[in-house]
């Protein structure tokens, strides 16, 4: 298991290492950069000595070096003025926009960010769990027509407008703004018990917004895997040996349909992201979302490659997990293939 | 059944006397070994049909995508024809009606039938909330106009017409959906929008389909080290959420760019990021379809391989193909959305549902002006709809399946 651990994670490296060089030549394709934009702007006006001092932060950043230079002193793998200082060495960049390192500018809304995506994943497995069940051993009932129809809605409505559509429902019926994370008055507040209720409740629509493309797409997945194992043979020996509904469900059938259900994180993972940058807008929510946006507004590259970095390392490390989730599950995988021949 | 052959009784003494009869059934009908293979017409209409035709067979089978296909062909109409389609021009400023709510279109004028009709609004500021009052003036009906003159416009930018489908009436106002804060017509934003929004899908999963058909087919073909880098590559590009991307790609293109080109940029981005799941399907069908022995037969004979691939694999794999297509572009109409609704996208004068929806970004301009949520409704019908003409499609896909 352990050797499996490892070869797992060493496999991450040369991913990342791909992902953020293709995340920095995605920051850098506008032309130009915060800087030069500002120096052009400056000189336009003739301020010389604002000019000369962007010029020595444009030299302190390394912006006038070539590209792959540039992206060697961003990650922290080439010496940039001040010698080995990048993302490794745990320099997360500066913001030119608010003037503040990008560790700064972020680090309230990292946590925040990591807990919508947990509650949002622990909701659709929770909730298509059981309805996935229900439907492929109930198939073409009344609920499993149901949830089938719901299923499709989940999926056609995108996650923004049904975001715009509660919002809009909860004012009108309850006249409650269930935008922010936590009620006005907790904002900047040391952590508390109160807080903590507060940001709970909070929790609750985001999570359903984001959550339901992914939950109808679960419970499908899941239905149709349950249906497959249902129709196998063993299945009707149990039966016919006398076997509890309950147990000729639960025994085998079940665990074998949650392995595609597990690995389907996968899939899950990047949709569910996707969905809490732009709900987050929508919603108003601290995490990074919104922040990622007005950074690709004002161009602020090192902010906007930090976050887009953050988010794909948050998808890696959820299927890292599931991965390992699936080794746990099935010995199969645990074991290798050499075990299995 | 067959019946006992008869003799006829003169003949029947010549016979006795000749042989006796035969103690045993005997069939004197011709017989014909392939009897048990003949096909019934129905069948032989089948076997001799073309794949694309039992295809079509399946398809008209799966009622919902059917109607899918006939709702999205109406939703379609309004690309080529939008100018006539629509009542107003929906860039023009009405700037007596900002906000105001739609107009419903009534029947009945004090218990008689007049036809499709409206009442004129009227404007006014309430000073207290300063917020604008419309109030239906009931007096007077105004019929709605079919088939008429109106406000004119370049017909696809070349010809000069004002014929539409439906005017506004003399002495009023036509806002079915209401007005937008500049006083622009929703409705007739939501008809020329459906022009990029519609279009968007195609553009971009033709070419993901290029891209894909191009990266799968060489991995598939080629196999050994090209597959594997290109499968990682695949791998990495999937884990990675689309629309972080999308948002950071469109924010790249350059803001002196005219729309066209932006339109453009942006469907180039919807498919940059959408091949991989396509490039997948493509090398797992190549393959698999590699081994057959057609295929086989075509390398002996030494057809190159660009050849063997366009002639005798992808004909086996492409109603797949189309099938995966239909089902990726409600995912490009919706990141098209998505991204001019947070701004990263198109913006006026071009009009799209995303562009349109844009301006229900604000809670407080929702709550009170709820019909510029308008472009929600027609968003959802055409995902819906491309969805289940997808299911339909890879269903009826595979015609050779049970």
């Amino acid at each position: 298991m352990l050797a499996y651990i490892l070869r797992r994670i060493a496999g991450m490296i040369p991913t990342l290492f791909v992902i953020s060089l293709l995340i920095f030549l995605i920051i850098e394709l506008p032309p130009g950069d915060y800087l030069s934009n500002q120096i052009s702007q400056l000189q336009a006006q003739g301020e010389a000595a604002s000019v000369a001092k962007l010029e020595f932060l444009r030299r302190e950043f390394a912006l006038d070096r070539p590209f792959m230079e540039r992206y060697g002193v961003w990650v922290g793998l080439w010496p940039g003025p001040n010698g080995f200082d990048g993302l490794l060495q745990g320099n997360w960049g500066w913001s030119f926009e608010y003037s503040k390192p990008v560790g700064e500018v972020v680090s309230g809304t990292l946590l925040l960010t990591v807990i919508l995506n947990l509650a949002t994943i622990l909701f659709v497995y929770i909730v298509s769990f059981p309805i996935g069940i229900y439907s492929a051993t109930r198939q073409y009932s009344w609920g499993d027509y149901g949830f089938t129809l719901l299923g499709y809605f989940g999926l056609a409505v995108p996650n923004f407008l049904l975001g715009l559509i509660l919002l809009f429902l909860m004012n009108q019926w309850f006249g409650v703004s269930v935008g922010g994370l936590m009620a006005p008055r907790f904002i900047d507040e040391p952590m508390s018990f109160g807080k903590f209720l507060s940001i709970v409740s909070h929790l609750v629509v985001p999570t359903v917004v984001i959550g339901t493309a992914g939950t109808a797409a679960m419970i499908r997945r899941l239905r149709a895997n349950l249906l497959d194992e249902l129709h196998r043979q063993y299945v009707t020996t149990a039966r016919a040996k006398g076997l509890s509904e309950r147990r000729v469900v639960l025994k085998y059938p079940l665990r074998m349909a949650l392995n595609p259900f597990i690995a389907d994180i996968g899939n899950l993972i990047p949709s569910l992201v996707s969905g809490s940058v732009i709900v987050s807008v929508v919603l108003n929510l601290p995490t990074v979302g919104p922040i990622l946006l007005s950074a690709l507004q004002s161009q602020d590259q090192y902010l906007a490659g930090f976050i887009l970095l953050f988010v794909a390392m948050l998808t890696l490390i959820g299927m890292l997990v599931s991965d390992l989730l699936l080794a746990l599950l099935d010995p199969r995988i645990r074991l290798g293939k050499g075990a299995a021949a | 059944m067959k019946e006992i052959t008869r003799v006829d009784p003169a003949r029947n003494a010549e016979l006795e006397a000749l042989e006796p009869l035969p103690s045993h059934y005997v069939d004197t009908s011709p017989f014909d070994p392939g009897e048990a293979e003949r096909l019934t017409p129905e069948q032989e209409r089948y076997f001799q049909a073309s794949q694309w035709r039992i295809i079509w067979w399946r398809f008209r089978r799966h009622k919902l995508a059917l109607i899918s296909a006939i709702v999205l062909v109406f939703f379609y109409l309004c690309v080529p024809f939008a100018e006539p389609i629509a009542p107003y021009d929906p860039n023009t400023r009405d700037s007596h009606f900002l906000y105001a709510p739609p107009q419903p279109i009534h029947l009945f004028h004090e218990g008689s039938f007049v036809g499709p009709f409206v009442y004129a609004m009227t404007s006014e500021v309430d000073l207290e909330t300063l917020q604008w009052v419309y109030k239906a003036d009931t007096s007077t009906p105004h019929r709605l106009r079919f088939l008429c003159l109106g406000e004119e416009y370049t017909f696809w930018g070349l010809v000069k017409s004002r014929f539409h489908l439906v005017c506004p009436p003399k002495g009023s106002t036509m806002f079915l959906l209401g007005t937008d804060r500049l006083g622009r017509d929703v409705l007739s934003g939501l008809v020329h929008g459906a022009r990029i929004s519609l279009t968007v899908g195609l553009v971009g999963v033709a070419i993901s389909i290029i891209l894909g058909m191009f990266f799968g087919g060489i991995a598939g073909y080629l196999g050994g080290i090209v597959d594997s880098l290109i499968m990682r590559l695949i791998e990495i590009l999937r884990s990675l959420p689309e629309l972080p991307l999308w948002m950071a790609l469109s924010a790249a293109l350059p803001v002196t760019w005219s729309p066209l080109w932006i339109y453009f940029g942006i469907t180039i981005i919807l498919g940059l990021l959408d091949w991989p799941g396509l490039a997948r399907a493509v090398r797992s069908k190549l393959l698999s379809l590699r081994e057959e022995d057609y295929a086989r037969a075509a390398v002996l004979m030494g057809a190159p391989p660009g050849r063997i691939i366009r002639r005798h694999l992808l004909p086996g794999f492409s109603s797949h193909i189309i099938a995966s297509a239909t089902l990726s572009i409600p995912t490009m109409i919706l990141g098209e959305t998505a991204l001019s609704f947070l701004n990263l996208g198109l913006q006026r004068p071009a009009i799209s549902w995303g562009v349109l929806l844009n301006e229900a970004q604000n809670i407080t301009v929702v709550t009170i002006y709820p019909w510029l949520m308008a472009p929600v409704i027609p968003i959802i019908i055409v995902v819906l709809a491309f969805n289940f003409l997808g299911d339909g499609l890879r269903d009826a896909a595979d015609p050779y399946k049970s």
